[in-house]
């Protein structure tokens, strides 16, 4: 399980004024299993979650992924970190199922029949074996959401990092999507507005304007949330 | 209904033909079109891209829906050719831009975009050689078919919002708001590319 620092990070965004201070000073170390991300919107935790894979490099601060510094070493860390957007729409970049869950197997360098075999498992493994050759677009939203999964799966990286993969879901997807991550056997770290999917969690993180507020397990940090949140 | 015609799955030998000979044929149907003149070689070519759609076995509605698509620029150009240059003329216009089309559309409707790629990718191999990144060339093609579907689903969102809010008539209130969302899929893509290892 890759051990994950983060030591005296600062970030801002430019603005027509000056800048935005999205995180301030946050020093954080992180190995559990589950780790869950809890806050409002524009709290910082969407930037935390940016940090972890080089998406997003910091101000001030060093952010390492098993050892790999993210400013240095972008390209190793994202071979470790996958990455699921909120908007599986901003993330499915090719036009049918099979080809996008073959496009990060493709820039991997393997065989033709080793990515083919590898495609079609997690094509099967996430329920998606009669829309192998289906237009991306026309999937449901939760179909999306899984297409997003397989894809960044199918690289196999250690640990995935999922920005409020069930905020545009319906209940039904949602708890889908929730009981898919709760099988894999990946390091999650997991943003969320859903705090019930945070059940068995190891560590759950509160960032309240950019700084984290409170470390805690779920029960804990849940109740500081709802507590925060008035 | 898409825009422009998606790979429809199926096994037929047309499906089955190598991407690279498609192609090929495409090019040369075009070429043979420009060479030959009078009415009849295009309603020939047209016959055999008609039969080519049968032996595909493509649903009657998605060769209709290609039509329908054409309608209107047929329709005036072979009006005007009619008028103009008389019955051979407007048969040879018409004839000619219905074939091409649709025989680029049996190309897309029978090809995956990977295969596609693919293909580019060896054609501009030489210019690999002088520096040029052709692989992200290739990638950017394939992007940009993609991203067809996705402005179409953007601006039909628009264009509900914009009726919801009793602004039919204003093109500004609509070239904005899809200006503005188009950018940010871009910008969206553009951090989603990079967290599948475009960069790798």
């Amino acid at each position: 399980m890759p051990l994950i620092e983060i030591v005296k990070v600062s970030h801002s965004y430019p603005q027509t004024t000056g800048r935005l201070q999205v995180l301030t000073d946050l020093t954080v170390t992180l190995n559990e299993h589950r780790i869950g991300v809890i806050g409002a919107n524009g709290s910082g935790k969407s930037t935390f979650a940016r940090l972890l894979n080089g998406l997003v490099l910091p101000d001030s601060g060093q952010v390492r992924v098993d050892g790999h510094d993210t400013r240095r070493h972008g390209s190793a860390v994202r071979r470790l970190v996958g990455f699921c957007f909120t908007d599986p729409d901003a993330q499915i970049v090719m036009p049918t199922v099979r080809e996008d869950v073959m496009f990060g197997l493709r820039r991997r360098g393997l065989a033709a029949a080793e990515i083919s075999a590898r495609a079609d498992r997690a094509i099967d493994e996430f329920g998606l074996h009669g829309y192998a050759y289906h237009p991306a677009h026309l999937l449901s939203g939760g179909q999306k959401q899984l297409l997003a999964l397989a894809s960044v799966l199918v690289t196999e990286p250690e640990l995935l990092v999922m920005d409020e993969p069930t905020t545009l879901l319906d209940l039904r997807n949602a708890a889908a999507v929730g009981e898919i991550v709760a099988r894999l056997p990946h390091q999650v770290i997991l943003l969320t507005h859903h705090l019930d999917l945070l059940t068995g969690f190891g560590r759950v993180l509160v960032f309240d304007e950019g700084r984290l507020v409170c470390d805690d397990v779920p029960e804990r940090a849940t109740d500081f949330y709802r507590k925060l949140m008035g | 209904m898409s825009v422009i015609a998606e790979y429809s799955p199926g096994t037929s030998l047309v499906h089955r033909a190598p991407g690279g000979v498609k192609l090929a044929m495409l090019a040369a149907i075009g070429v043979v079109l420009v060479v030959l003149r009078g009415w009849w070689p295009p309603l020939a070519a047209l016959a055999a891209v008609i039969c080519c759609y049968a032996l595909a076995r493509l649903p009657a509605r998605t060769v209709l829906s290609q039509l329908r698509q054409l309608l209107w620029v047929v329709l005036i150009l072979g009006v005007a050719q009619l008028i103009l240059s008389g019955w051979q003329a407007a048969t040879a216009v018409v004839g000619t831009l219905l074939t091409l089309v649709l025989a680029a559309g049996l190309v897309s409707l029978t090809t995956t975009m990977t295969e596609l790629t693919d293909i580019l990718l060896r054609l501009l191999h030489p210019l690999h050689r002088i520096g040029v990144p052709t692989e992200r060339l290739a990638l950017l093609i394939s992007l940009s078919v993609r991203s067809v579907s996705v402005i179409a689903a953007l601006a039909a969102e628009v264009r509900d919002a914009q009726r919801a809010r009793g602004l039919q008539a204003s093109p500004r209130a609509f070239a904005v708001p899809l200006l503005v969302r188009s950018l940010r899929h871009a910008q969206a893509l553009g951090e989603a590319l990079l967290a599948r290892g475009l960069d790798d």
